[in-house]
């Protein structure tokens, strides 16, 4: 019998989708039961009263979560979130309901293993309850009471040798695609860069200085499976300089049928023969493929990665030999005032240990956002408030044809008087002269 | 001359109406020093109990140990 009544989460449960709803509930059940016997140091029911509240806030229209606290692990300025539920004594299960962020392993591999490892320790501290993962990527643990943040943190370090996530006004976790451990589209060791700038950018993940949150994130190639370049503060995507390579003999062998386009995805329907000209050619965005009937050709230097041709015909078509990564800056998801994609900073930088190079980029534009940046403000709108040519001066980089998305139409990049042979003093009257008014 | 620390305390206990600051309200104290030169006073008064961290989860704030109304959550 189910502590509370919830109708309206129940018909949450008929929709033809999978329910978060179902899911609480069955661990509610499974807390009651018990049948590992587990020493519950939070209480039992609280999966229950968490529907309990969600029905009420349903019911009221209106939030019955406090969102804020002092809570965390000493020394440690975020990886907790503070929660309390406003109603503690119709609820007192959630009373307190603190979120904590653990960092995911780079790519997300897990073992089956590490995983029952991270649940013995919620089971037994926490609510039970997860969420594979959070926006930012990393493992959020929902739901548990203050006493228990110091022996979770104490456990997930030592047992899991895991560390706590970002959170407030710091770095917040890194994350990367699968990369080059399982991806041939890949143009740089990922995993190897997150984990690197991850280890080495401790202090800014766990003690917060920044005047709002900071992501990195780090895609492989331009198909962007993090999505870097909509979801992170500071993208770094994978590219290539040199040409595509094309296997001509392949290329045959897909417009005959061997090969099943896209790696033989969307297979679900007869779509018919493989069209290369309809399918690839004519899908380029900037109209840089050709085909002939016997061969594919590419106008390199027209190519502006979209990708297509590569993912439909992956045996034929290869990423350039001459691999690196673009940087791109001050993505953002806010609720209220849309979406903003990063621009385009790095066009192309070698990506090679140490990583100096990446780092000293990061370090110039974090100097500037802590100095410049208002509290709240992401680098995105730092960026766009005091212009992309001061980023360009704080980085010391030089504005070039790529910084430039149209020509006239917002030339936000602007000569200086001592950049111009000449400066800006001109002869007017001998200028007269030559031209009448 | 006071040290940074005591400088950091004397704002934090100063009248200012409010008990959580943003980091940059501390850099206000110190014109002259870098940012990451003031992050380190305060983090060394974290780790003396002295400041603690008040977080909503996407911004943080610095204040003294115990003041303010948040204490009373925990108890």
């Amino acid at each position: 019998m189910a502590k509370h009544q919830t109708p309206l989460l129940d018909q949450l449960e008929t929709g033809p989708w999978p329910s978060f709803v179902s899911d609480i509930k069955q661990e509610a059940a499974h807390r009651a039961a018990n049948p590992d016997g587990v020493d519950y140091q939070i209480p039992v029911d609280c999966p229950s009263d968490l529907l309990g509240v969600l029905e009420l806030s349903f019911k009221d229209k209106e939030t019955h979560w406090k969102h804020g606290g002092i809570v965390g692990v000493f020394g440690y300025g975020g990886g907790v979130i503070g929660r309390y539920c406003d109603q503690p004594e119709m609820f007192p299960g959630v009373a307190h309901f603190h979120t904590v962020r653990l960092a995911q392993p780079s790519g997300k591999y897990y073992t089956a293993d590490y995983l029952r490892g991270i649940m013995d320790i919620w089971d037994l501290r926490g609510s039970g309850l997860t969420n594979m993962h959070g926006s930012t990527g990393d493992i959020v643990l929902l739901g548990t009471t203050t006493p228990q943040l110091e022996e979770i943190f104490f456990d997930v370090t030592h047992k899991m040798n895991t560390d706590l996530g970002g959170s407030g006004g710091n770095l917040r976790t890194p994350a990367d695609c699968l990369g080059q451990s399982r991806c041939e589209f890949a143009c740089y060791d990922t995993q190897d860069l997150c984990h690197t700038l991850t280890n080495d950018y401790q202090d800014e993940l766990h003690r917060p200085a920044f005047p709002y949150k900071f992501k990195f994130k780090f895609d492989g190639c331009p198909n962007g499976c993090v999505a870097s370049i909509a979801r992170s503060d500071f993208s770094v995507i994978g590219t290539w300089k040199s040409d595509i390579r094309i296997d001509q003999d392949r290329v045959k062998a897909y417009v005959a049928g061997e090969f099943k386009p896209g790696g033989g995805s969307h297979a679900g329907r007869d779509w018919g023969k493989f069209d290369i000209v309809k399918e690839v050619v004519d899908r380029c965005p900037t109209g840089c493929m050709s085909y002939d009937g016997a061969k594919l050709s590419i106008d390199n230097a027209n190519c502006t990665r979209c990708m297509h041709c590569i993912n439909t015909m992956p045996a034929a078509v290869k990423i350039g030999e001459e691999t690196g990564a673009s940087i791109l800056l001050g993505a953002k998801a806010p609720i209220l005032d849309g979406a903003q994609m990063s621009s385009l900073l790095v066009p192309f930088v070698v990506v090679e240990k140490p990583y100096d190079e990446i780092k000293e980029v990061i370090e110039n534009i974090w100097d500037w956002w802590m100095e410049e940046g208002k509290n709240r403000e992401r680098v995105g709108e730092t960026m766009k408030r005091l212009s992309f040519q001061k980023l360009l001066e704080v980085t010391n980089i030089k504005a070039m044809p790529q910084h430039v998305k149209e020509p006239r139409s917002n030339p936000y990049i602007f000569f200086k008087e001592e950049e111009v042979p000449g400066g800006f003093e001109h002869d007017e009257a001998a200028y007269r002269q030559r031209h009448m008014r | 001359m006071p040290s940074e620390k005591e400088q950091v305390l004397e704002f934090l206990t100063g009248k200012t109406g409010k008990s959580k600051f943003y980091f940059s309200d501390f850099c206000k104290i110190f014109p002259d020093k870098k940012q990451r030169e003031v992050k380190k006073v305060l983090t060394e008064l974290v780790n003396e109990g002295k400041l603690e961290f008040w977080s909503s989860g996407s911004t943080t704030m610095y204040g003294m140990t115990g003041a303010g109304k948040q204490k009373a959550e925990e108890d």
